[in-house]
């Protein structure tokens, strides 16, 4: 008895040494103090998925590209919301860090938690709402792309069901389901969206399911809110298309990707290292649009009929014009409740606490 | 309805079949009396290593045995770390996990060809495909059995095969009783150590072709967590079929099944919230669990082995 009891402890010994070095491995290694200035970015998935922090990720290529020598980036993959985030976000202040990015929802209040220590250090957090006078929020007004996209879906479904595989019924989610619902519906009335939640962000089969799932209900499109490109995958091997998102995801997939709606973190994480750098750097919390480049439209497949790809174009045009966006009215709810009449347009503040479906979804938004 | 009926059959028994690899490996190892908590990163390991295999050389058989060696290496550390060294079995099931885990996703960012930068997602590669069997294929409902691919009819024939060999033969009395009484065993001869090893080492391979399922034919390619938890669903589907290998298809179908009826109420828009849908295999599981728990212990029937996750030396008592 007693030796298994030391073998037990061995074991466990064996065991946090391996844990010390796997941490040792994702820490950052530490650079020489002086200059230049050291930028972290902290992933909520792994680099690979093709999705959402391949997208973070090339921003921060696109960091390295543009400032050379004069920043310093490093990442972290894979770290869970909640309290290891904060124990991560501390790590990078204290080692020196200029600037640390935190790139999903769930570091929200880690990262408040960690920048009231820490006064010199710029926070930067993706897809919050709260704010330090040394952090900021950043975010996409992604529903812009995701309209046009819906006109490309609404303009080629033949059978009229396009199917919708979708991670949280959160406002983010919501909104971008109502955009692209709007579009299709602007160009094809008999068209409706049907909504399939998966409750997972990243989860390849149960992601492929889903799509399965919406194919066999007559869908003969599939968009999508995860972070892999299954569902995408799904489509196509029944010879059916699809609409991609996060990246172009017809890079990885095929041309039965038409179109995808994606991420340009880039531009903004160019613009506000810039102001870091120059000392212009102020509290903040932005939220750009196509305009800004933040988010896009990918090219088109050749698939998509070249008068579809003019239409969409000129819709861009207008929105970039500033003189409409998607939440103009009137728009109307699942039920037929007028939600913004017309003439009206939805607050910055709606848009954000989004929770109702409109015309031409087919599902629940939550509850 | 027949063909609603039918395409649910078919992609549970799609969806099911890596569960019932990795299912029976494990009931196999746990039959020896040793528990192996490691499944999910196993079949991660498998699942990377078997498609990165398949898309260098274009071999679905090589891959397929280079999962089955991934899986057997990576459970006989287990076991040498668990038999041999006598360690606490769940400490280290879950290192491997983790380690597994860890290693398949460095893997899948080094074993891609330098044209993708080393990396394999995104790739795509040979991959099994739905053999249809002529005639028996198109009667409705359950032609979905014979429009599977080659794995899943392998599975057909493990299935009875590992219950046959279990309960039938002098090597599955054996094995049972090194999980249920060792001291016993080790007094009529059997060599304790060696009999835990091998089926600790088969448990793998089997996890391992598991894994490789996922990678070569459910989402063909590598994708980073590919597997999504589902080696941990083994573990309960483990106890769900009792450590009954032929039983271990009813726990794979009703997970995967559930999970396929689910997305598909949904779709067809239904009244009920998504989040109860989403919880319904979950939650299928766990009931299941009481229900067939509570039924044993009326029963009096034995269920998990009764030495396992301990660890045997002779001169103990």
């Amino acid at each position: 008895m007693k030796k298994s009891g030391r073998i037990t402890a061995l074991a466990v010994i064996v065991f946090l040494a391996l844990g010390f070095f796997a941490i040792q491995g994702l820490a950052p290694s530490t650079v020489a103090a002086k200059e230049p200035a050291k930028i972290a970015f902290i992933y909520v998935g792994p680099i690979g998925d093709l999705g959402w922090s391949w997208e973070h990720d090339r921003g921060r290529k696109m960091l390295e590209e543009k400032f050379g020598d004069k920043i310093k980036t490093t990442y972290i993959e894979s770290v869970p919301e909640g309290p290891d985030a904060a124990r991560v976000i501390r790590q990078y202040a204290m080692q020196g860090y200029k600037a640390v990015f935190a790139t999903s929802f769930g570091y929200m209040d880690p990262m408040v938690e960690v920048a009231r220590d820490f006064p010199k250090v710029y926070f930067e957090h993706c897809s919050g709402y709260k704010t330090a006078p040394n952090m900021s929020t950043y975010f996409g007004r992604m529903y812009q792309p995701r309209y046009l996209s819906g006109i490309v879906a609404g303009k080629m479904t033949k059978t009229n069901i396009i199917g919708y595989a979708a991670a949280f019924p959160i406002p983010e989610v919501i909104r971008g389901i109502n955009a692209f619902t709007l579009g299709a519906q602007s160009v094809n009335p008999k068209v409706q969206v049907r909504v399939v939640w998966t409750n997972t962000w990243f989860d390849p089969v149960k992601e492929r399911e889903a799509a399965v799932a919406l194919l066999d209900a007559g869908a003969d499109i599939i968009a999508q809110h995860q972070d892999t490109t299954e569902p995408q995958k799904a489509a196509q091997e029944r010879g059916l298309m699809s609409i991609g998102y996060d990246s172009d995801m017809r890079g990885f997939v095929g041309d039965s990707v038409l179109v995808s709606p994606i991420w340009n973190w880039g531009a903004y994480y160019v613009d506000t290292v810039n102001a870091m750098l120059q000392g212009t750097w102020k509290t903040h919390q932005y939220w750009g649009g196509l305009k800004e480049g933040i988010v896009q439209l990918s090219a088109f497949s050749p698939k998509v009929p070249k008068d579809v790809q003019n239409m969409v174009m000129a819709k861009q045009k207008e929105i970039l014009s500033g003189s409409w966006d998607v939440f103009h009215g009137p728009i109307v709810d699942q039920k037929g409740k007028q939600m913004v009449p017309a003439g009206g347009k939805m607050s910055d503040k709606d848009m954000l606490n989004m929770s109702f479906f409109v015309k031409g979804v087919v599902g629940k938004a939550g509850q | 309805m027949i063909e609603l009926l039918t395409s649910l059959l078919a992609i549970t028994l799609r969806s099911g079949t890596s569960l019932i690899y990795a299912t029976i490996g494990e009931i196999y190892t746990e039959r020896s009396g040793v528990l192996n908590l490691g499944i999910e990163g196993m079949m991660l390991m498998s699942a990377v290593t078997s498609f990165a295999v398949v898309y260098h050389t274009g071999s679905l058989l090589l891959a397929i045995l280079t999962a089955m060696a991934v899986g057997g290496l990576l459970a006989s550390v287990h076991a040498f770390l668990s038999i041999t060294m006598r360690a606490n079995q769940v400490v280290s099931g879950l290192s491997i996990t983790l380690f597994g885990a860890g290693m398949a996703s460095f893997l899948g960012q080094r074993l891609g060809p330098e044209t993708n930068s080393g990396y394999l997602v995104g790739l795509v590669g040979a991959k099994f495909e739905p053999l249809n069997i002529p005639v028996l294929s198109r009667i409705p409902v359950v032609g979905a059995l014979f429009n599977q691919d080659i794995l899943t009819y392998i599975v057909y024939l493990v299935l009875p095969l590992a219950w046959y060999y279990l309960y039938k033969t002098r090597n599955g009395l054996n094995l049972r009783a090194v999980g249920e009484n060792p001291q016993t065993a080790d007094a009529m001869g059997i060599n304790v150590g060696k009999v835990r090893y091998i089926y600790t080492i088969i448990g793998g391979m089997l996890v391992g072709i598991g894994g490789a399922h996922l990678s070569l034919s459910y989402a063909p390619g590598w994708t980073e967590n590919i597997t999504g938890g589902r080696g941990w669903i083994v573990i309960a589907l483990v106890i769900f079929s009792m450590w009954n290998p032929a039983r271990a298809i009813w726990g794979a179908l009703l997970f995967g099944g559930i999970n396929a009826v689910q997305f598909r109420l949904q779709a067809s828009g239904t009244n009920i919230p998504a989040s109860y849908l989403n919880m319904l295999p979950y939650l299928a599981t766990v009931v299941v669990l009481v229900m067939l728990t509570w039924w044993e212990a009326l029963s009096k029937r034995v269920g998990a082995p009764s030495s396992l996750a301990k660890s045997y030396m002779r001169e103990d008592k």
